[in-house]
């Protein structure tokens, strides 16, 4: 796409209407998961009396927060599954929303820093291609070809030996993304309620029935939450538990540059990922904090250990100037996968447990969430993801496969 | 970065230590007797409050040894750290 030019004006994208008295679906938490999945009520399944509430403002929290990185190269089949239903429908996004993302396949290379991590990768490659995903084990000199700013020495303490490629892989501008979606789901009769908290429950025996909320208590037929960090909160007030840590995630930029970066780049071993955003910030995270954490905030020493890691494979950074960095609280499962499905509770549904990897399953889960909530049932994509699995042992164990400690 | 108070060495930094999370699971006295869902709760449930929380630590890079800290999640400031074996100290702040 050629004629880019910058978005209308966001308020004038989605109506601000007053929280009505009742709704058939209320969806807590108006991030990526949040409006997607309300956007796909309305389109796939007609379900438009829909309310989506958001406690800050319109994808503030971990939307806002993010690296942006967008691939399917997950090792098992459950994951490649719904990462790259995800991924075929980021490629069609901006022709249906009718709106400029800055959707970007520009590659994503996950490095390999040791023996095992070479075959580890390769393994990757190989699941990746019997699923359908484009794959391909990458040699030093194909990773300086690529991106020529790396150093493929082989002097230094974790020298690279090769990556991972998924060529289909890139980027796109999370607020542009977050935008897109609420234009259209607030045109399908969605409304969009910000600075509306959730603070409890109604419940009508073991079935929900509404929402306490900072602007009065609203009725819902179901309830879906899609808040990310902050679900062990809800799940709370609801009334169940679910397997969950909160922990804080850093993510930073550099100042503007000239286009330098031209594809994406992780690595597991040394622990930085690093694109260039369209404006010409490097955008780079790493791990998460060890502790669990609300505060949006985290440790600097986490921000010392990428930038020492951003150094030594990019020898020119070393005269950048970090910009800004932030936090976003992300939620981790035991083995690294979302949970998305029918909560204990009636009527009530979840979606979280995306840990540091959410952004890129914003138009997948929001599929297969409205699915899910429309007909009381997981869809294809979502079915091995739900709570159940922790008691009947069916983990999808993707810590190797999710690129960032966590 | 935290200043973590060990109990055996002082305050020391947080890169010192290494988190392992919650306090005070105990392993099941009769793992035998435990259902699929028992076991669930014990392996993979955990709290994961927005306030006080009572968790593990373990000064790795110093004495080596395990203690419990109470160390609020949304201001990550600690109010108490304690030997492992010790009761969880009563609170003194609002909590969560």
């Amino acid at each position: 796409m050629d004629q880019r030019h910058l978005p209308e004006h966001p308020d004038f994208l989605w109506s601000n209407p007053e929280p009505k008295k009742s709704y058939d679906v209320i969806i807590i938490g108006g991030g990526g998961h949040g409006i997607a999945t309300a956007y796909y009520l309305a389109k796939n399944h007609g379900i438009t009396n829909v309310a989506v509430l958001e406690k800050g403002w319109l994808a503030g929290g971990n939307m806002a927060r993010n690296t942006t990185i967008i691939r399917s190269n997950y090792l098992w089949d459950e994951s490649a599954a719904i990462y790259e239903h995800s991924l075929k429908l980021w490629e069609g996004l901006e022709e249906e929303l009718g709106y400029n993302m800055f959707f970007s396949q520009r590659g994503v290379m996950n490095l390999a820093h040791t023996l095992q991590d070479v075959r580890e990768s390769v393994r990757r490659v190989e699941a990746n291609r019997l699923n359908g995903i484009d794959a391909e084990w990458i040699d030093p000199k194909q990773v300086k070809e690529l991106c020529p700013i790396i150093n493929i020495n082989d002097d230094i303490r974790y020298p690279v030996m090769g990556g991972t490629y998924q060529p289909r892989a890139g980027i796109a501008k999370h607020d542009w993304v977050a935008w897109g979606y609420a234009r259209r789901a607030s045109e399908l009769g969605v409304d969009l309620i910000q600075n509306c908290e959730v603070t409890g429950f109604v419940k009508d025996g073991n079935k929900i029935t509404g929402v306490k909320t900072t602007r009065g208590t609203i009725n819902a037929g179901k309830v879906a939450l899609a808040a990310a960090g902050h679900t062990s909160v809800l799940a709370d007030m609801a009334g169940f538990r679910v397997p969950i840590q909160s922990h804080p995630l850093q993510a930073l930029v550099s100042e503007l540059h000239e286009i330098i970066h031209p594809t994406v780049v992780m690595s597991n071993h040394v622990h930085v990922y690093v694109s260039q955003a369209h404006k010409g910030e490097l955008v780079m995270g790493a791990g998460v904090d060890t502790f669990n954490g609300y505060g949006q905030r985290g440790s600097f020493h986490v921000i010392e250990h990428q930038m020492s890691a951003a150094v030594e494979l990019f020898p020119a950074f070393a005269r950048a100037h970090l910009l800004r960095t932030w936090g976003g609280i992300v939620d981790v499962t035991m083995d690294a996968s979302p949970i998305m499905g029918k909560t204990p509770v009636d009527n009530m549904y979840i979606n979280c447990g995306w840990g540091t990897g959410g952004f890129k399953g914003v138009p997948g889960a929001g599929w297969a969430y409205a699915h899910t909530i429309a007909n009381d049932s997981a869809h294809e994509t979502n079915s091995a993801f739900g709570l159940e699995r922790f008691e009947t042992g069916a983990l999808i164990d993707e810590h190797g496969a999710a690129a960032v400690a966590h | 970065m935290l200043i973590i108070e060990c109990p055996f060495c002082g305050p020391r930094n947080e890169t010192e230590f290494h988190y392992g999370g919650q306090a005070h699971v105990a392993y099941p006295e009769d793992p035998y007797a435990l259902s699929d869902k028992e076991w669930a709760e014990y392996l993979f449930y955990r709290e994961n409050p927005k306030g006080e929380y009572a968790e593990r630590w373990s000064h790795s890079a110093g004495c080596r040894k395990w203690f419990n800290a109470i160390r609020d999640t949304r201001t990550y400031e600690i109010s108490a750290t304690y030997k492992a074996g010790e009761s969880r100290p009563t609170s003194t702040s609002a909590g969560a």
